[in-house]
């Protein structure tokens, strides 16, 4: 059952959502520039849940994820992680964003860049200790880049490195993640390792966010998916983002029906473009 | 032996190994930071706008360390405004506000009359001719910096590798920027004695630069670049004093000779080796290019 996406009704139904919740958005507008890239969003997260953010490019998939991490600010609406206002529990957040933009020529190892998980939780004065080569070493293990721990990270494939950012991401042993398009542009095995992973993270009772365009995998791999395309279009069970009203809200014009098929094309150019589009229906 | 002994038995050079080995010291451990994170313009520029408030505190019989240190302060204040209300590149805000603070000194220096000198001290250095109150205070300053990274270095490194996801695991990415920048500050009134404001940068790049050449691993080459640059400060002290040239310059140009050693025999960049086979890669088909 598909619900059309709304503003949480009831107030006594909002205040649990908001308490239960490790994310919490309540009328989120925010952008770049004077350009808005969200608007209006409600979205709340209950802690342990492994949620999808899908849309087409330019949908502001991105953009949501990192008002959650307290990167941007909201210019509207109430945003909530952690019980506190974004960026206060950093400590306990861990964002990987999509692209990292980093200096591969930089003098660290794929161990270094793991351990670097660690500073936060250490703080100031402490040098790392037994405990976290320990925690280092597992999270390499768990992203099999555990033969890889004194490589330089210049040297490292895509993939890998992708793998050693996820690491650095579970040594520090967050209650919530948020990751920008973790599974994207990377090999199919590494792609089923790091859901496996995610997906261990999220029955520990850790909260995952991903954002991604893989549809497949947002619906087969995850528990929650939450639809946007610059507002919320629908949020529920994984299960929702196969409906068409739902495929064809969120991505519009980027839709093709083949006989009783539907593709999403999601090209990779940006669109301002709200929802609303032809789709394509072929005999 | 004795060119070794010989020298040390006179209290100025004593006072003038201490302060060259120390600028040495605290220009690598911050010069680490400093190439890493793209800074070698700034530090210039902080060391270049040092040269007022030095002939400010001259003129006004002041120390010279306070005087340089709040010019430098002032400088760094300047080009993050200019920069961030003028929306100019901060490349160019530096530009700016490094040639009008040394014009704003020789400006300053043209109006004292009769201190002809000591201008030359303050471009290259004059560590020979360095007290003891004035060496007690670099020792202070001295201490402050290497105190702060010690407690901070971590934080530092992760904030330099990768300020975006420092900031989002809760590091103050804009406070720490502010602090190293001031550290770059006090580094550069440390040394101005031993190898004056033209040459500080030099101190700040060359031995971190050289490590960088040997060593993949950053607590290595932040350990290995303070070797050189207390070696080299030794070594060039000495040459000096032999061959009776300025001592600044050549502990500089020793720091240069190794690093063009190490660029020429260097595993990994060095310029002789053969050029191999860029590494295969087993897993996926880039090969570690940048992003």
């Amino acid at each position: 059952m598909i619900e059309p996406h709304t503003a949480p009704g009831h107030e006594h139904e909002a205040g649990h959502a908001r308490a239960h919740s490790d994310v919490w958005l309540s009328g989120v507008t925010t952008g770049y520039g004077d350009r808005a890239a969200i608007e209006n969003v409600d979205l709340a997260v209950p802690a342990g849940t492994l949620l999808a953010i899908v849309g087409p490019n330019g949908a502001g998939k991105s953009t949501l994820l990192k008002v959650m991490a307290g990167l941007l600010p909201a210019w509207q609406g109430r945003v909530e992680v952690l019980g506190s206002a974004p960026g206060r529990e950093a400590r306990r957040v861990a964002y990987v964003p999509q692209a990292e933009t980093v200096d591969w020529a930089f003098p660290v190892t794929a161990g270094d860049v793991v351990m670097m998980g660690r500073y936060p939780v250490l703080g100031p004065l402490r040098r790392p200790g037994r405990v976290d080569r320990r925690l280092v070493d597992e999270a390499l293990e768990k992203v099999r880049m555990a033969e890889h721990r004194q490589t330089q990270i210049g040297r490292l494939s895509g993939g890998q490195r992708r793998r050693v950012f996820l690491a650095r991401a579970l040594a520090a042993d967050p209650a919530l993640y948020l990751l920008d398009e973790p599974v994207t542009g990377i090999d199919a095995t590494t792609q089923e390792d790091l859901m496996d992973i995610l997906e261990a993270e999220s029955r520990r009772g850790r909260t995952v966010v991903a954002t991604t365009h893989d549809l497949a995998c947002a619906a087969q791999r995850f528990q929650r998916v939450a639809a946007i395309n610059r507002r919320m279009i629908a949020d529920g069970p994984a299960a929702i983002i196969l409906d068409p009203d739902v495929l064809a809200r969120t991505y519009g014009g980027h839709l093709l029906v083949v006989g009783d098929r539907t593709l999403v094309i999601d090209d990779a150019h940006h669109h301002d473009q709200p929802a609303e589009g032809e789709v394509h229906y072929h005999e | 032996m004795d060119a070794l002994f010989e020298p040390l038995s006179f209290q100025f050079f004593q006072r003038a190994l201490v302060a060259s080995v120390l600028a040495g010291v605290v220009c690598a451990i911050i010069g680490s930071y400093v190439v890493l994170k793209g800074l070698a313009f700034i530090g210039d520029a902080l060391a270049h706008a040092t040269f007022p408030g030095v002939v400010a505190a001259f003129i006004f019989g002041g120390p010279y360390v306070i005087g340089g240190g709040i010019a430098a302060f002032l400088a760094a204040i300047s080009i993050g405004w200019i920069s961030r209300r003028a929306h100019l590149r901060v490349d160019t805000a530096i530009g700016v506000v490094f040639a009008g603070t040394f014009a704003l000194g020789i400006l300053l220096y043209s109006a004292i009359q009769g201190f002809v000198g000591e201008l030359l001290g303050f471009l290259v250095g004059n560590v020979l001719a360095i007290g003891a109150d004035d060496l007690a205070g670099l020792l202070v300053i001295g201490a402050i910096v290497m105190v702060i990274v010690a407690a901070l270095w971590k934080e530092l490194l992760y904030a330099t590798f990768d300020p975006l996801g420092a900031a989002a695991s809760g590091l103050p990415v804009g406070a720490l920027e502010y602090l190293f920048l001031g550290l770059v500050a006090l580094t550069i009134v440390l040394s101005l004695q031993a190898v004056g404001i033209i040459l500080v940068v030099a101190m700040l790049v060359t031995p971190a630069a050289t490590a960088q050449l040997l060593t993949v691993r950053f607590a290595r080459l932040i350990v290995l670049a303070t070797l050189i640059g207390a070696t080299t400060a030794v070594v060039g002290l000495y040459l000096s004093y032999w061959l009776d040239v300025a001592s600044g310059a050549t502990i500089v140009l020793v720091q240069t000779s190794v690093f063009l050693v190490a660029l020429l025999l260097s595993p990994r960049s060095g310029l002789l080796r053969r050029p191999r086979a860029a590494p295969s890669n087993h897993l996926e088909g880039s090969s570690g290019a940048g992003p």
